[in-house]
């Protein structure tokens, strides 16, 4: 599920929280989309640190946000990606498109 | 197979028993002591076989999903996941990493990719109009026993 969100009239981040599968998925995509819509950021951070198991669902879920903002001129990262997640993220091949930080990584702000 | 113990279940193909499924094989599974990350792949595989029948097998419909979990000797599950939906026409098209009959609904096309990542074993046997059954095999490493 998604917790919250936070928007700093550039930025959008949204903490998800939980478990990550194909029936929660459908709530938090929806949840962010309609975010992403209200608030139409230039980027958007999708937080896991509050992600305690995720299937290939969160693939799915990155992949789509990431497209959609991409539709909208913005970029879209998922950060704060718990050690437990790696193996499923990699095996994904979104780490190509250098869209993953890991938990205690940062490249954000730095604009 | 033979098993020094076993467990079946069965349940309704709704998206809400996902969770359920992963979390009840993971408990079984338990008394073998295996590590959080072999817990993790366990239930990472099993949630995309459940899944895969919630979303394929039945489509809009709702049918029974069964699983029966075995264990095999002490570092060895076989956990099998069976529906009697509608079948798959070409099994080895439908494991190739990213292909998927659901791009809408946002299926990344990687739960037979994960569920091979993720276990030592997998085994689709599928008949269209029958149903098909995944039986997937995880070692539990040995640990050395203090106590």
């Amino acid at each position: 599920m998604y917790s919250q969100s936070s928007y700093d009239g550039k930025s959008l981040t949204v903490y998800l929280k939980g478990e990550i599968d194909h029936h929660s998925a459908r709530a938090i995509r929806e949840a962010t989309d309609s975010l992403i819509q209200t608030n139409k950021p230039k980027s958007l951070r999708l937080d896991f640190s509050g992600v305690t198991f995720m299937d290939s669902s969160g693939i799915g879920l990155i992949m789509g946000r990431y497209r959609m903002m991409n539709l909208y001129g913005g970029s879209a990262r998922a950060v704060n990606v718990p050690g437990a997640l790696e193996r499923i993220m990699n095996l994904s091949g979104l780490s190509a498109l250098n869209i993953i930080e890991k938990r205690g990584e940062s490249c954000e702000g730095s604009e | 197979m033979k098993a020094l113990n076993e467990m079946k279940l069965s349940f309704d193909s709704r998206s809400s028993n996902e969770a359920f499924a992963r979390t009840a094989v993971g408990s079984f599974i338990a008394q073998l002591d295996p590590t959080v990350a072999e817990l993790s792949d366990i239930k990472t595989a099993v949630s995309e076989a459940v899944t895969n029948c919630v979303v394929h097998a039945y489509g809009d419909s709702i049918g029974k999903i069964s699983i029966n979990v075995k264990i095999i000797d002490s570092n060895t599950v076989s956990i099998r996941i069976r529906d009697t939906g509608v079948g798959i026409e070409n099994v080895k098209q439908a494991m190739e990493p990213l292909y998927t009959t659901s791009p809408d609904d946002e299926r990344a096309g990687l739960g037979f990719a994960v569920m091979q990542s993720f276990t030592d074993g997998v085994r689709v046997n599928s008949k269209v109009g029958k149903g098909t059954t995944v039986t997937l095999l995880k070692r539990i490493a040995c640990r050395v026993n203090n106590g």
